[in-house]
C-alpha cells in the first residue's frame, strides 16, 4: 500500500469514525436482506445472482445425468438399457437443458452476481426485473425438466425440425418445448436488458468506455447478441406452436408451408447462440489471465474489437448448419468462407491472452490449470470447427459423431473449463473462502483426461459413419470399441465434476476466511469485503484506470473510509449512481427497488399462461395471462416514484438529480432495448412472409384473396392519428395543460382501439382462413402481432392517464409518457411495415 | 544415447506402429467415410487428411507457445514485443492459412455438386419413417421399385433424386460421398460415382423420429455385368410359390391383408404404403438393414414389429399361429 504523499489527487479527509459508523448502519439498513420466509422476496443482485447461479448449476447436473444415461446406452452395440423413445427424449432434453437452462442462464446469473461489483455499483438498475427473470427461469425450467419423469418430454431434438415436430409428434412433448422454452427465452431477454443497461449506465464515475473491464465488454456484446438472436427463435416458436395448436400450415408443404423456414429461423438464433455461450467464458479468461500474469491485458482494444467482431460475424454464418439441404454452390461458398473468417477474431483473443502471459510474471494456481485446459481443448474444437465450415467436408461430417465431438470440444473446452476456472477465481469473493487447490488439481486431471478420452474418439466414430442421435448401433461397424472408450471417458469426467461439486458445496465452517482480494487482482469487484457486505462498495469510487486496485494509490482505503460518492444512505433508501454512456459522467442518483413478492407473483402467472397453454386449457391460460398483466402493471405502478426533493448531494461536492426522464434515464434505455428485441421478432415474421414469396412462384397465390386494402389502410390512419395524439399529449403534459392532455390521451386511446379493430377486420371481413394455406396464415399472424401491440399501446396510454390522475406523473416528472412515446415510435414502425406488407405487397408481387 | 535410441525403437515397434496401423485399419468398414469407394468420398477424405495434418501442426504450435508463456519463459517480456504475438498469431497466420484453405477446399465444390452427363443412371429415393423407397428410373420414367437396397455399376456416375413424403431425412452413403437431406415438398439431388466394388451401408443422417437409428440400407457396387443381371431379376415379377409351405404362405399373405400396404408384382398385392416385397428374399437385410434376411427374422418381424422397430406403422400380427407364421415367412423368403 502506497503512502499519501504519492497520491496525485488526494481526496478529502475521511469523516470521523462515529459518523462513518452511523453511515454504515444506515447503509446496512437500506440494503438489508429480508429475514425468514421473506428472504425469497429479496431482489438484490447478490441474492438473485446467487440463486440464479445455483439453479443453473443444478440444471447442469441434471443435463449431465442425462448425458451419462446416453453413454450407458451407447457403451455396447444393440443395447436395451433405454428404449428408443426414452433415448430420444433424453438426447432432446440434454441438448435443450444444456443450451437453454445452463449455458445461457449461467452467464446471465453470474453476471448479475458480479457485474455491479465489477462496476463499483450498489446494484443493477432493475433488481426486480432480475428477480422476475429468475423466478420465470426456475418455474419454466422445472416444468420442462419435470416432463421427463412423466415420459412426456419433448423428443424432437433440441433443434425441433418440423414436420417431425409439427405433424408427427402429437403428444404434449413438443408443446412443452415450444412454450416452456419460449417462456425461458423471455426471461433471458429480460436479463439481457438488465445487463446492457447495467454496463451502459451504471458504471462508476470516470470509467470511460475505454476503461470498462473486459468482462463487462463481453457482457455488453453477448447481451446485445441475445437481443437479436432470441427473437427469431421466439418468432419460429410462435409459428410452430400455431401450427401444432391450430393447424396453421407454416411448415406443411401440402398447404404452401416450408419446413426450411424453421431451419433458417432456428439457426439465425442457433449459431449466435454458440457465441453467446462461448464469449462469456472468454470474458472470464480475460479477467483471470491478467490477474495471474500480474500485468494488464496486452491488446485491450484488440480484445474488445474481436469480441464485437465475433458478435457481428456470428449472425452471418447460420447457413453452415444447412449445408446439406441442397443449397446452390454460391451460397455454400459464401457461407463457408464467412464461417472460417470467424476464426480470425477468435485467434486474436487467444493470442492476446498468450501475449499477456508472456508479458507478465505468471503465478501458479488451479485457476490457470483450468484456463489452460480450456485453451487446449477449445483450440481443438475451433480447428475442427474450421474443418466443418469447409462445405465439402461438412457433406460427410454433418450430423455425425464428428460434430458431437467438435461441439463438445467447443462447449466444454470453451465454456465449462473456463467456468470452472471462474468458480475457483470468484469463489472467495462470493463465499469468503477459497476452493481447495489440492482438490482442484485432482479435479483438473480427472476432467481433462476424462473429457478427452470421452470426446476425442467421437471424431473417429463420426468419420467411420456413425450418425448422431441414434439410440443404438449395430455391432461390426467399427463403432464398438470407440463408443466403449467414450463411455469410460464420460464417467471419468463425471467423477471429476462430482469431486468439483463436492468441493463447492462441502461445509467450510472451520476454515478461516480468505484474505480480501486473495489473488491480488486489479479490478473493482475485488473491493468486496470478506465476509461481504450487502452494499457492494462502501462508497462508489471515481476511476481513472483499467486496474484501479493496482494503479490508483490508496484506493481501497479511500473506498472503505467513504471518501468517494454515496458513502451514506441518509433516507435509508437503496441508491446507486447512474452515469452517461460514453464518458461515465454522473447524471443521476438512482433509487433502486427493494424486496418484493410482486415479481414472484408476476412470474407465477406468466408461467401459468405458458404452462396452461401447453395443455390447451385456453380459458385458464388467458385468465393467468391477464393476472400476469395485472401484476406487471401493479409492479410498474411502484416504479419511478416522484422523489421528496429534486436532487441530492452524493459527496465530493457533487449534487445529482434523483429523477430523470428521457435518454438519460435507465427506464428509457430499457424500453428502447426491449422494443429493439420486439422489433427483431416482428421482422423475423416479416422475413417468413418474404421467404414464402421466394419459394413460391405465385405468392400471394391467385386463389387466395388478401386482407384487402380498405381495413388495413384505415387501421394505418387510425394508428397514425393515435401516434400523433400521443406525442402531442406528451407536449401538453410538459406544458402542464391538463385539459388538453386528458383529451389528447383519451382520444389517442380510442383511436388505438379503432386501429386494432380495423387491422383484425381486414382478414376477418375477407374471410381469410388461416388453416387453408400458408398465405392467409402468415397474414393473420402479422395482423395479430400488430393488434396485440396495438392493445399494448392502448394499455400504456391508459396507464399514463391513470398516472397523471393519481399524481404519480406531472409536467416535470414525466418519465412514463416519455417511455410510452418511445414505445409508440416502434409501434408506428410496426404498423407501417405490417400494413405495407399485407395490403401493399400483393400489388407489387 | 544408444540406449535411448533402442528404447525408442522398441517402444515404437511395440506400441506406436501397431496403434497407427490399428487407427488406419480401424478406419475401414462398410460405413466409413475414411475408407472411400467413390469419387466424392475420395476427394473429401483427401481434404480431411490435409486438414487434420494442418490442424495438428497449428495445435502443437499454439499449445507450445502457451506452455512457453506459462512455464518456460525466463522472465517478463516487453509488452510491445509480446504484442507481435497478437498480430502474427492472431491476425496474419489465420488469415493466410484460412485463405489457402478456402481456395483449396472450395475448388472441390463444383465437381461435388456437378450433375452427371445426360443419360446417366437415375434413381429416385424417398425417405419414409423408417425405410427407403427406391425407384430405378429409365429415361426419367419409373422402371421398377424396391426398398432398402441399391445396386450400382462400378465406374458409372449415378444421380439420386431425393424426396420425402413425411419428415426430413438425410440420404448418406459414407463410403461413396457426402449426404443430402430429403425435405418434404422439395426434390434434392445427389450425384455419386462409385470407384470400386463392394457392399456398403447407407444410413439416415437426419433425426427423423423414434426409429431414426434403424433406418439404413445396403448399397452393392458391382461389375456392370453383375449389375445388369441384377436389374433383369429385379424387373421380373415375383417368383410363384412351388412348395406346399410357400403356397400356404401366399394364401396367408392374401388373407391377412398384407397386400393393402405391400406390393408383390405379379400378384394382386399392390399396396403403396409400405416396402415393395417383389424380391424381398433377394435382399441382404430386412427391416431397413436391421435384421438378417432369414426365415426366423421374417417371423420375428411379423410377430414383434414394434420391438424390432419402435413406433413403426406396421401392426404386429399376433393372430397367426406358429405354423402359419412359418408358412408366411417361408413365402416371403422364397421371393428372391
Amino acid at each position: 500500500m502506497q503512502t499519501t504523499e504519492n497520491d496525485p489527487e488526494p481526496l478529502p479527509e475521511a469523516p470521523p469514525l462515529e459518523v462513518r459508523r452511523t453511515q454504515e448502519e444506515r447503509l446496512l439498513k437500506a440494503w438489508e436482506t429480508p429475514k425468514g420466509w421473506r428472504y425469497w422476496s429479496a431482489v438484490n443482485n447478490s441474492e438473485v445472482g446467487l440463486w440464479y447461479t445455483v439453479a443453473s448449476f443444478c440444471f447442469f447436473l441434471y443435463g449431465g445425468v442425462l448425458a451419462l444415461l446416453m453413454r450407458i446406452q451407447l457403451a455396447v452395440p444393440e443395447n436395451t438399457f433405454l428404449t428408443a423413445n426414452q433415448y430420444n427424449q433424453i438426447f432432446t432434453m440434454h441438448g435443450s437443458v444444456m443450451m437453454f437452462l445452463f449455458a445461457v442462464p449461467i452467464f446471465e446469473a453470474f453476471s448479475i452476481l458480479v457485474l455491479p461489483q465489477m462496476l463499483g455499483a450498489r446494484d443493477l438498475p432493475f433488481p426486480r426485473l432480475s428477480a422476475y427473470g429468475f423466478w420465470s427461469f426456475i418455474i419454466g425450467g422445472v416444468f420442462v425438466c419435470g416432463s421427463i419423469f412423466f415420459d412426456a418430454a419433448p423428443r424432437g431434438g433440441w433443434f425441433m425440425y418440423p414436420p417431425l415436430t409439427s405433424s408427427y409428434q402429437s403428444d404434449v412433448g413438443a408443446d412443452i418445448w415450444l412454450l416452456g422454452l419460449t417462456f425461458i427465452e423471455i426471461a433471458s431477454i429480460a436479463a439481457a436488458i438488465e445487463l446492457i443497461v447495467g454496463v451502459l449506465k451504471c458504471r462508476p464515475p470516470g470509467m470511460r468506455i475505454n476503461l470498462i473491464p473486459l468482462y463487462s465488454w463481453y457482457i455488453l456484446v453477448v447481451a446485445g447478441m441475445i437481443l437479436f438472436a432470441f427473437p427469431p427463435l421466439i418468432a419460429g416458436d410462435i409459428l410452430l406452436e400455431m401450427e401444432r395448436a391450430f393447424h396453421w400450415p407454416f411448415f406443411d408443404p401440402a398447404r404452401g408451408g416450408d419446413p426450411v423456414l424453421w431451419q433458417h429461423l432456428f439457426w439465425i438464433f442457433g449459431h449466435p447462440e454458440v457465441y453467446i455461450i462461448f464469449l462469456p467464458s472468454v470474458a472470464l479468461m480475460a479477467m483471470i489471465v491478467p490477474t495471474f500474469a500480474r500485468t494488464p491485458i496486452v491488446g485491450y482494444s484488440w480484445v474488445v474489437l474481436s469480441a464485437v467482431g465475433t458478435g457481428f460475424l456470428s449472425f452471418g454464418l447460420w447457413v453452415h448448419h444447412m449445408f446439406t439441404t441442397g443449397l446452390p454452390g454460391v451460397s455454400l461458398g459464401i457461407f463457408s468462407a464467412a464461417s472460417q473468417a470467424v476464426a480470425i477474431p477468435t485467434g486474436v483473443q487467444i493470442f492476446c491472452f498468450l501475449a499477456t502471459l508472456v508479458a507478465g510474471r505468471v503465478v501458479k494456481s488451479a485457476c490457470l490449470l483450468f484456463v489452460f485446459a480450456g485453451l487446449a481443448t477449445f483450440i481443438i474444437g475451433g480447428l475442427t470447427g474450421v474443418m466443418v465450415a469447409v462445405a465439402p467436408f461438412d457433406f460427410q461430417a454433418h450430423d455425425t459423431y464428428f460434430i458431437v465431438g467438435h461441439l463438445h470440444y467447443v462447449l466444454i473446452g470453451g465454456t465449462i473449463f473456463p467456468i470452472m476456472a471462474g468458480f475457483y477465481y470468484f469463489f472467495p469473493m462470493v463465499r469468503g473462502k477459497k476452493l481447495s487447490e489440492r482438490i482442484g488439481t485432482i479435479v483438473f486431471w480427472l476432467v481433462f483426461i476424462g473429457f478427452n478420452v470421452g470426446f476425442f474418439p467421437m471424431h473417429i466414430s463420426g468419420m467411420m459413419g456413425m450418425p448422431r442421435r441414434v439410440f443404438t448401433y449395430p455391432a461390426g461397424m467399427g463403432f464398438d470399441t470407440l463408443n466403449m472408450i467414450s463411455t469410460i471417458g464420460a464417467f471419468i469426467l463425471a467423477g471429476g465434476l462430482l469431486l468439483f461439486f463436492f468441493d463447492v458445496v462441502r461445509p467450510r465452517k472451520n476454515e478461516p476466511y480468505s484474505e480480501r482480494n486473495p489473488w491480488n487482482a486489479g479490478t473493482l469487484e475485488w473491493l468486496a469485503e470478506i465476509p461481504d457486505k450487502p452494499w457492494g462498495a462502501r462508497s462508489i469510487p471515481e476511476i481513472d484506470s483499467r486496474y484501479p486496485l493496482w494503479d490508483q494509490p490508496n484506493f481501497v482505503r479511500d473506498v472503505d473510509e467513504g471518501r468517494f460518492y454515496l458513502p451514506d444512505a441518509k433516507e435509508v433508501l437503496r441508491e446507486t449512481i447512474v452515469t452517461s454512456v460514453i464518458d461515465a459522467r454522473p447524471i443521476q442518483c438512482l433509487r433502486v427497488a427493494g424486496p418484493t413478492f410482486i415479481t414472484v407473483w408476476a412470474a407465477i402467472f406468466t408461467g401459468g399462461f405458458f404452462i396452461l397453454a401447453t395443455y390447451h386449457w385456453w380459458t385458464s391460460a388467458v385468465i393467468s395471462g391477464l393476472l400476469a398483466i395485472v401484476m406487471l402493471l401493479r409492479w410498474a405502478w411502484t416504479t419511478a416514484p416522484i422523489p421528496e426533493k429534486d436532487s441530492k448531494d452524493v459527496g465530493l461536492g457533487m449534487t445529482l438529480p434523483i429523477y430523470v426522464s428521457g435518454p438519460n434515464a435507465v427506464g428509457w434505455w430499457a424500453m428502447f432495448i426491449t422494443m429493439t428485441a420486439d422489433l427483431t421478432a416482428f421482422m423475423s415474421l416479416v422475413f417468413g412472409y418474404f421467404f414464402y414469396w421466394t419459394v413460391h412462384k405465385d405468392f400471394p397465390p391467385e386463389q387466395h384473396q388478401g386482407p384487402g386494402v380498405f381495413w388495413p389502410v384505415l387501421s394505418l390512419v387510425l394508428f397514425a392519428a393515435s401516434y400523433g395524439l400521443t406525442l402531442l399529449s406528451h407536449r401538453w403534459n410538459r406544458e402542464d395543460n391538463a385539459k388538453m392532455f386528458y383529451g389528447g390521451i383519451i382520444g389517442a386511446a380510442v383511436l388505438s382501439l379503432g386501429g386494432t379493430a380495423a387491422i383484425i377486420a381486414g382478414p376477418w371481413t375477407t374471410n381469410l382462413d388461416p388453416t387453408s394455406h400458408v398465405y392467409p396464415a402468415i397474414v393473420w399472424v402479422l395482423a395479430g402481432w400488430m393488434a396485440l401491440h396495438g392493445i399494448g399501446g392502448l394499455i400504456m396510454q391508459l396507464y399514463c392517464l391513470a398516472r397523471r390522475a393519481a399524481r404519480r406523473m406531472t409536467a416535470k416528472y414525466d418519465a412514463d409518457i416519455v417511455n410510452v412515446c418511445l414505445y409508440w415510435h416502434f409501434l408506428a414502425l410496426t404498423v407501417f411495415i405490417t400494413v405495407g406488407v399485407i395490403a401493399g405487397f400483393p400489388f407489387l408481387a | 544415447m544408444n540406449r535411448v535410441h533402442s528404447v525408442l525403437r522398441r517402444w515404437s515397434t511395440r506400441w506406436l506402429f501397431p496403434i497407427v496401423a490399428l487407427m488406419l485399419g480401424g478406419c475401414a468398414g462398410p460405413q466409413s467415410a475414411l475408407d472411400p469407394a467413390g469419387q466424392g468420398a475420395e476427394d473429401i477424405a483427401r481434404i480431411f487428411w490435409i486438414m487434420v495434418i494442418g490442424a495438428t501442426i497449428i495445435w502443437i504450435t499454439v499449445i507450445g507457445l502457451a506452455i512457453y508463456a506459462l512455464r518456460l519463459k525466463p522472465g517478463p517480456h516487453h509488452r510491445r514485443r509480446s504484442g507481435v504475438w497478437i498480430i502474427g498469431g492472431g491476425v496474419i497466420a489465420p488469415t493466410v492459412i484460412l485463405t489457402g484453405l478456402v481456395i483449396y477446399s472450395l475448388a472441390f465444390l463444383p465437381q461435388l455438386l456437378a450433375r452427371p452427363p445426360e443419360g446417366s443412371l437415375q434413381i429416385k429415393v424417398e425417405g419414409l419413417q423408417w425405410w427407403w423407397r427406391v425407384t430405378y428410373l429409365e429415361n426419367g420414367e419409373p422402371d421398377f421399385e424396391l426398398a432398402n437396397e441399391i445396386h450400382l455399376p462400378v465406374g458409372e456416375p449415378v444421380e439420386f433424386l431425393l424426396s420425402s413424403p413425411d419428415v426430413i431425412h438425410s440420404f448418406w452413403i459414407p463410403a461413396l460421398g457426402g449426404k443430402v437431406d430429403m425435405i418434404p415438398g422439395r426434390e434434392t439431388r445427389l450425384t455419386l460415382m462409385p470407384t470400386r466394388t463392394g457392399t456398403f451401408r447407407g444410413v439416415c443422417a437426419e433425426y427423423c423420429g423414434a426409429s431414426h437409428a434403424l433406418m439404413n440400407f445396403t448399397v452393392v457396387v458391382e461389375e456392370p455385368e453383375d449389375y445388369q443381371q441384377w436389374l433383369a431379376e429385379q424387373r421380373s415379377p415375383a417368383r410363384q410359390p412351388a412348395e406346399e409351405l410357400t403356397i400356404l404362405g401366399r394364401e396367408l399373405f392374401v388373407s391377412s391383408g398384407c397386400g393393402a400396404c405391400h406390393s408383390v408384382r405379379g400378384t394382386d398385392a399392390n399396396g403403396r404404403i409400405a416396402p415393395d416385397l417383389t424380391h424381398v428374399g433377394s435382399r441382404h437385410k430386412l427391416g431397413a438393414d436391421v435384421l438378417p434376411n432369414d426365415r426366423a427374422s421374417f417371423e420375428r418381424w411379423i410377430r414383434h414389429t414394434d420391438d424390432v422397430k419402435p413406433d413403426v406403422l406396421m401392426p404386429e400380427y399376433h393372430s397367426l399361429d406358429a405354423a402359419e407364421l412359418t408358412a408366411l415367412a417361408a413365402y416371403l423368403e422364397s421371393l428372391d
